[in-house]
């Protein structure tokens, strides 16, 4: 394994999770509560969407195939994609989305202010860029995770479904194969496993403040790094995929 | 007095200002249960391009409007003074947004 190809892996990974949580929230455009919160998850899906670009376009020059970043998007068989469990999990109701995006965006809070010290100088400057746009997710997160937890009756019995039903895909975020040791030792990846205590700290700094409770700790799923997904993630890319598929370099 | 109530929060007025210095102007309006909501949808309803860099929302209830029946007394006196208009002066070269 040399640095190129194991820093083309690593960033496949952090594309697909941008790629893949943009496909899922722009799902729910037309469908917010109210216009100004549909709005609001589709400018996080636009984030992230431009974020999938940015980095799977840097996977392509690494691979130096000739390809290009809708090549990576749209044209890999399931197994190749690397985005965490977590992120392809339904929307489900309003507060199963709140409370992925609370998990996933303290989350990623955290790495990008890592990845930012990266010695690849195109992770690190898309690192920096992203710290700005993640700041405001997590911002609209935890909002509305304390607008619901300490809301209705309702709705805190809702988000706390939320946050119990993700939890077991979280264990995920923190896991280090070989890929990710061999690039920490190179100082160009995160050391994720470093992360966890302070994101557990802040997650529930947040969820007490909802009145809502932190969930037990029970068997964490596991396999994305490996290829291996949930049923969730074929149903997604049937989609996404079915242009590119049904008519191969169709152009606008 | 609620005019009329809907299941869509309540309503806010925002105001974005393009550029430091220039006036606050009105873009339209949110509806939010707190300010910290009526912030984030102005932000994601009115800035998404560029517009602006700072915002202002107001509760659309705390603004008073003139009432159109008022608008010969107050407005109508204006139309026919020339001499109100400070364009006798001459601009400062470099003087931009006057």
């Amino acid at each position: 394994m040399t640095t190129k190809d194991a820093t083309y892996n690593y960033t496949i990974r952090l594309g697909d999770n941008a790629l893949i949580l943009g496909h899922r929230l722009s799902e729910l455009c037309s469908r917010g509560p109210i216009l100004e919160e549909d709005l609001a998850l589709t400018n996080v899906a636009l984030d992230m969407i431009g974020r999938a670009q940015a980095l799977l376009k840097y996977a392509a020059e690494l691979e130096g195939k000739g390809h290009t970043e809708d090549d990576i998007a749209y044209r890999r068989a399931e197994i190749n994609y690397h985005n965490h469990l977590l992120i392809e999990q339904p929307n489900g109701d309003f507060a199963h989305t709140i409370a992925r995006q609370l998990y996933l965006s303290v989350f990623e809070y955290l790495f990008y202010t890592e990845l930012e010290k990266s010695k690849d100088a195109t992770l690190a400057a898309i690192a920096s860029k992203t710290i700005k746009e993640v700041k405001y997710h997590m911002q609209h997160a935890i909002d509305w995770t304390l607008r619901l937890g300490d809301g209705t009756i309702e709705s805190h019995n809702r988000m706390q479904k939320g946050v119990n039903d993700l939890w077991m895909y979280t264990g995920e975020l923190f896991e280090m194969d070989i890929l990710d040791t061999y690039l920490l030792h190179q100082h160009i990846a995160v050391e994720t496993i470093a992360l966890k205590a302070k994101w557990q700290s802040e997650v529930e700094k947040v969820l007490t403040e909802a009145t809502l409770s932190l969930p037990q700790d029970t068997y964490m799923q596991t396999g994305s790094k490996k290829g291996v997904h949930t049923e969730n993630l074929g149903h997604i890319l049937s989609e996404m995929q079915y242009l590119q598929r049904a008519y191969p370099d169709a152009k606008w | 007095m609620i005019m009329a109530t809907d299941t869509q929060l309540d309503l806010w007025e925002v105001f974005i200002q393009s550029k430091s210095g220039l006036p606050y102007i009105h873009s339209g309006s949110v509806h939010a249960s707190d300010v910290k909501m009526a912030m984030q949808n102005a932000r994601d309803i009115y800035t998404r391009r560029g517009e602006g860099t700072s915002i202002w929302v107001v509760p659309a209830k705390h603004i008073s409007a003139s009432n159109p029946d008022d608008n010969d007394m107050l407005f109508d006196p204006s139309n026919d003074k020339i001499y109100r208009h400070p364009t006798f002066y001459v601009m400062p070269e470099g003087a931009k947004n006057i």
